[in-house]
């Protein structure tokens, strides 16, 4: 049985590697999938700190949070599939229409 | 008093939300029909005023403190309630928005656009103004406030005259970017420059109510409280700087000559006229009323800068070129008067100070209502491109006559009187030489006024207007009323100034031996 | 009190009812008549109050205050201001008739208002003279310097006017500053205006004499200004492109009076201060010299007059320096009927020629000698000639100020009283002898009955008064032998040198002008005061009112703007972060995590 630290730092690795998806990603879909593994990586460390204390509160909010990542995805998706449909490209490169 | 049919009445609502009432019948009743929207707004303010009139015949001198009073909780946990009263001072001051208004709605009769609108916001703003005369709850009276500053940004955005000022010296870039000479800009920096000092003025009014720990925010309770000095100091300042940018102090006062060269007639008679002595008024109220201390300490402050925009405004004044900025300057050089009384600490220098207010107000509105006559009809501004209308509009030219007189401090109009109590005070307070600058600032208002008396109005014709005439129907109303208020004061000053002295000695006893 | 208070209100109410009712005002000449009934029902009234015996004061509250009025109101009718309402009322009655003749070609709408400034003047002047505090006086003070602008500025479409007007209104200003801020020392000091409490004060010697030097100096500058003293005396010779009536009225025989009046009223406080008085007396003389030395060289009839006036003025300012103000007010009544006189002759002659210059008249005595006989009388007592009006009151002055030790101001009175004569007669040989030039288009006639009657009514009194002192000797004052003698040198030796100049033409002027040359120089340009002025007013005020509005526009709304300006930049600047890139935030809030971390981190360490 590996300590706590060793989920942490899977945990860690996995966030970061979300992280990197997200930032380097130019396909709209591929940075969905970056979140994705970030909130997979805080669901390890909720677990993880469940197990660690033994208090089931953690077990639930990882529920929770895969929960709320498939509504998020299915939102994401959708407007992903929209922005496609309107501006026939998912480059995040060229999807600034928030520019100041 | 005889079997009073009054009792029990809430006259002072009725006055405050009179205006209120009669802005929200114009929008929701007189679309389309112009004479309704200036009968409407003539009636209800006509209202106000006899009420007003009649509230200050009725005042009880003997009794003084706050009379009239209401009071309506509306959020006890809070202490914030509705609670109304005037005392000798507000007195006069919701007088002079009488007067004000109801010249200011005849000024404006000829508004060509929107005229459901202008007179609609210019009503609102009224309840705003008279409320802050008569509210004794400090978030009440904040809130009036914001009513009358707000509305002043469209009605001067929409209705306003653009003007030309060229950009010119070191800072040139500057104008460029912010558009200076436009109504926009002109709406935008009195807006800005007010909230700027609302926030100081909320600051102030959280601080007391905080420091106070009376969980109320009425003037009456707050009055009560002895605050600690530091609080005392740094609240009066919070005041002074908040208050004293609607009252036009300088170096904060640039707002004041562009806002009201910009507005439109009744927005300057009634802003210059009124608005500005919101200002004044809640440096005396609030200021002075409830941190007595602060007001000894820092009197040197609001006097000195007093004394500067007493002779500054004068000569600033006298070195412009369009008609408007004259009047404005002027006033900025007469809330330094105002301001000087105040700071003197003195019964003479603070009922000079409220007379002031009054006999300035007036003639300032009396200064933009001709002004805006003589635009109209000559369709300029610049002094210099004008000449010899006295032939052909003397009605115009004597009134504008008189209300120089006036604002040169001349005896038998309400300018002397205020001038004289103010040098009087000035001489009696801790800072005798304050007499120098304001007297000197009489002589430079005598020159910069007469001067452009004999500009306009003297001399041969000029050659750049033709077929001038003099004012006519309502104007007439407007002008006669204010020459009237102005020479009646004047010459009769113990009308106003007994309410006053009843309202300023207590306060002032509060100071001397807080 | 009853008919001083109807000497007060008749010429208000002629006033209020010119000026309220339109179709009155519309109707000049019957607006005249209004004005007109009112003063002679004053007169009559003033009269029956001066020959009355009825002398006392009432008082009213005007600023109420904590624990009594702060300042009061009322009325002071005592042996100076009895005889003032009567000089007041009969001047402005003369005056009013005169003017209704000699304005008859005005349109009708301005004589209207013309009438109206008179009978605000009247009311004004009477107010002034009846003040029972310097409060009151101060603001009648002011009124009559109102209706003074206003009457100088009558015919505002002439820029001269209308300079003349501003100049007068600003120079009498910049004395009354004085003037307000010395009552309201004087206020601060002992708590009241009233003349009874202050005098009282300084008899019961309870006054604070600290700082009364100050106080008096200052209310002796509104004095001075009133009554165009050196060096505020500049603005008299313009006054007079006014109507000349109002010149006669306003200044020469009444307001410009005011100031002498105060001082002579203020004779309790004054005492107290010598060194004041000993300034006003030098001033005084000073002045009367200096005037007399501008009359000498000046060819426009009015202003030959406004400088006598000046000078006149300077005679009784120095009386009232030197301690005889009764000497003072003496002339300053009896001056008041020979100089309205004058003016109004003057006014004959210039409404029959049609010019100022009296160079380019001569030789009216042929066609005008009523006027002639009329400014002939006039002249004899403003020389001072036995048994004229004049003599009497020029020599109390002198016996005055010889009295009161003032050797020098009594040698330059003394100097200036020969220039009086020179000049007059100068005037009067040059205008109504010498040769008879072509009037061009004019044709000088005897002015109609209703200049003429004013005229000579006040001929006669010029006269009677001085056979009355001539007959019953000169009151209190007794004066020594040989000043009568003087004084009389001193006209004869003025009558003389005119004579030779300008009547015989024994004496070339040129000279007498050579060795006068600097003098001849100076005077001519009005010693350069004028200029001076106009320096400081155009170059230094206005030149610092401009760097004022400058310095507003361009340096502290300036500031304002940059403040503005740098705001809108600065938003402009922060805009271009705003990518649009979701990625790039992503980059923000990694990086920010990150930075709150770290800082976090080192913020435990120690």
């Amino acid at each position: 049985m590996p300590g706590l630290f060793a989920y942490l730092v899977v945990a860690a690795l996995v966030f970061a590697i979300g992280l990197f998806g997200v930032l380097t990603r130019r396909n709209a879909v591929g940075i969905l999938l970056g979140i994705e593994l970030m909130l997979n990586a805080v669901n390890i460390n909720l677990v993880a700190f469940a197990r660690w204390h033994g208090d089931v509160v953690g077990l639930l909010f990882a529920m929770f949070t895969i929960a709320i990542t498939v509504a998020e995805v299915a939102v994401g998706l959708a407007i992903v599939i929209v922005i496609f449909r309107v501006r026939r490209t998912i480059d995040a490169d060229r999807l600034d229409l928030l520019r100041g | 008093m005889v079997a009073d049919p009054m009792r029990g009445v809430p006259v002072l609502s009725i006055i405050t939300w009179a205006p209120f009432v009669g802005a929200l019948l114009i929008m929701f009743t007189a679309r389309h029909r112009p004479l309704a929207v200036r009968l409407i707004a003539l009636v209800t303010t006509s209202i106000s005023a006899a009420l007003s009139l009649w509230i200050f015949l009725a005042y009880e001198r003997e009794a003084a403190g706050f009379q009239f009073y209401e009071r309506v909780p509306l959020v006890p946990p809070l202490g914030i309630s509705y609670e109304l009263g005037v005392d000798g001072m507000s007195l006069l001051m919701v007088l002079l928005t009488s007067v004000i208004i109801v010249a200011g709605v005849f000024a404006s009769w000829t508004v060509p656009l929107r005229s459901q609108e202008f007179y609609a916001l210019l009503l609102a703003l009224v309840t705003g103004v008279y409320g802050v005369f008569c509210s004794l709850d400090l978030v009440v009276f904040f809130l009036f406030y914001e009513l009358a500053v707000l509305p002043m940004y469209l009605l001067i955005g929409i209705w306003g005259s653009t003007g030309e000022v060229r950009p010119r010296g070191i800072f040139a870039w500057a104008y460029r970017e912010t558009g200076v000479g436009t109504k926009e800009y002109a709406a935008m920096k009195l807006t800005l420059y007010l909230l700027f000092g609302s926030a100081f003025i909320l600051v102030g009014i959280l601080a007391l109510y905080v420091n106070a720990g009376a969980a109320s925010f009425s003037f009456l309770d707050l009055e009560a409280v002895t605050f600690d000095f530091a609080v005392q100091r740094w609240v009066f300042l919070a005041f002074y700087v908040g208050f004293g940018i609607l009252a036009g102090i300088w170096p904060l006062h640039t707002w004041s000559p562009d806002g009201h060269a910009s507005a439109p007639t009744a927005v300057s008679m009634l802003h210059a006229g009124v608005l500005m002595k919101l200002g004044a008024y809640g440096v005396i109220r609030l200021g002075m009323g409830l941190l007595p201390e602060g007001a000894v300490d820092l009197a040197w402050l609001v006097g000195g800068i007093a004394c500067i925009n007493v002779v500054y405004g004068a000569l600033s004044a006298m070195a412009q070129v369009d008609l408007k900025y004259v009047v404005a300057y002027s006033s900025v050089s007469h809330m330094g008067l105002v301001m000087l009384g105040a700071a003197t600490l003195t019964e003479a220098g603070l009922n000079g100070a409220v007379f002031q207010m009054f006999a300035h107000g007036v003639m300032t509105g009396l200064f933009f209502a001709l002004v805006g006559l003589v635009y109209e009809k000559a369709h300029s501004r610049e002094i210099f491109k004008m000449g010899g209308f006295g032939t052909m509009m003397p009605g115009i030219a004597t009134a504008f006559t008189i209300g120089g007189l006036s604002s040169l401090g001349l005896p038998g109009t309400a300018g002397f009187v205020a001038e004289l109590l103010t040098f009087m005070g000035a001489w009696r307070s801790d800072h005798q030489w304050w007499l120098v600058p304001a007297v000197l600032g009489t002589l430079l208002t005598a020159i910069y006024v007469l001067r452009v008396v004999a500009q306009i109005f003297w001399g041969p014709p000029s050659v750049h207007v033709h077929d001038l005439r003099d004012a006519r129907g309502p104007e007439w109303v407007a002008i006669v009323l204010l020459v009237f208020v102005l020479v009646l004061f004047g010459a009769t000053p113990w009308l106003a100034l007994g309410p006053v002295d009843t309202a300023t000695v207590p306060l002032l006893s509060r100071i001397v031996s807080p | 009190m009853a008919s001083v208070l109807l000497v007060l209100g008749l010429p208000l109410a002629s006033f209020l009812a010119i000026a309220l009712v339109r179709p009155l005002r519309r109707r000049g000449r019957a607006a005249g008549w209004v004005g007109i009934t009112a003063m002679i029902v004053a007169l009559a009234e003033a009269l029956r109050t001066w020959l009355g015996s009825t002398r006392g004061t009432v008082i009213l509250p005007w600023l109420p205050g904590d624990g009594g009025p702060m300042a009061t109101v009322g009325l002071l009718l005592d042996d100076l201001s009895a005889p003032m309402l009567v000089l007041v009322t009969l001047v402005s009655l003369l005056v009013q008739m005169y003017s209704l003749a000699y304005l008859h070609d005005e349109p009708m709408p301005s004589l209207g208002r013309y009438y109206a400034y008179q009978s605000l003047f009247a009311f004004s002047m009477l107010g002034l003279v009846l003040s029972p505090t310097y409060l009151q006086m101060f603001v009648f003070w002011e009124l009559v310097g109102l209706c003074s602008y206003l009457l100088i500025g009558y015919w505002y479409t002439r820029p001269a006017a209308a300079r003349a007007a501003l100049k007068a209104f600003w120079t009498t200003k910049l004395g009354d500053l004085g003037f307000i801020a010395g009552i309201v020392m004087l206020w601060s000091a002992t708590g009241t205006f009233e003349f009874d409490a202050l005098f009282r004060m300084a008899r019961e010697q309870t006054l604070p004499l600290e700082g009364l030097a100050t106080i008096m100096f200052l209310i002796y500058l509104g004095a001075a200004g009133k009554s165009a003293q050196f060096p505020l005396h500049v603005w008299l010779p313009d006054a007079m492109e006014g109507p000349t009536p109002v010149s006669a009225l306003i200044h020469a025989a009444t307001m410009v009076t005011a100031g002498v009046f105060l001082v002579a009223r203020s004779e309790p406080l004054f005492v107290l201060v010598p060194g004041v008085l000993a300034l006003i007396a030098r001033v005084g003389a000073f002045t009367a010299l200096l005037a007399a030395t501008m009359a000498c060289v000046e060819s426009d009839i009015k202003r030959v007059l406004a400088y006598s006036t000046i000078s006149q003025l300077g005679f009784m300012m120095a009386a009232a320096g030197a301690g005889a103000p009764d000497a003072g007010f003496f002339h300053l009544l009896t001056h008041g009927v020979f100089k309205a006189l004058l003016f109004l002759g003057a006014g004959a002659v210039i409404h029959a020629v049609g010019t100022n210059d009296i160079f380019r008249m001569g030789g009216l005595w042929r066609v005008m000698p009523q006027t002639g006989v009329i400014f002939i009388v006039g002249t004899l007592a403003l020389a001072g000639v036995w048994p004229l009006a004049g003599f009497f009151s020029k020599e109390a002055i002198l016996a005055g100020v010889w009295a009161g030790g003032r050797s020098g101001v009594f040698v330059v009175l003394a100097l200036t009283a020969f220039l009086t004569a020179f000049y007059m007669f100068r005037v009067v040989f040059i205008t109504f002898f010498g040769h008879g030039h072509p009037h061009g288009e004019a044709h000088p006639h005897e002015p109609p009955w209703l200049m003429r009657g004013p005229l000579w009514l006040l001929a006669v009194l010029t006269v009677a008064i001085g056979l009355r002192f001539a007959i019953g000797g000169g009151g209190e004052h007794h004066p020594p032998g040989w000043l009568a003698a003087l004084s009389l040198a001193l006209a004869a030796g003025g009558f003389g040198l005119a004579w030779a100049m300008y009547g015989a033409r024994w004496i070339p002027v040129e000279a007498v002008r050579r060795p006068l040359a600097v003098i001849d120089f100076l005077a001519r340009r009005r010693y350069f005061l004028d200029a001076i002025y106009g320096a400081i007013y155009r170059g230094v005020m206005l030149g610092f009112a401009r760097l004022i509005g400058w310095i507003d526009r361009y340096l502290v709304d300036g500031l304002l703007n940059v403040a503005s300006a740098g705001t809108l930049r600065a938003g402009d600047a922060l805009r271009r972060i705003q990518s649009g890139q979701a990625q790039d935030y992503v980059y923000g809030v990694a990086f920010g995590v990150l930075f709150l971390f770290v800082l976090a981190q080192w913020w435990r360490t120690p």
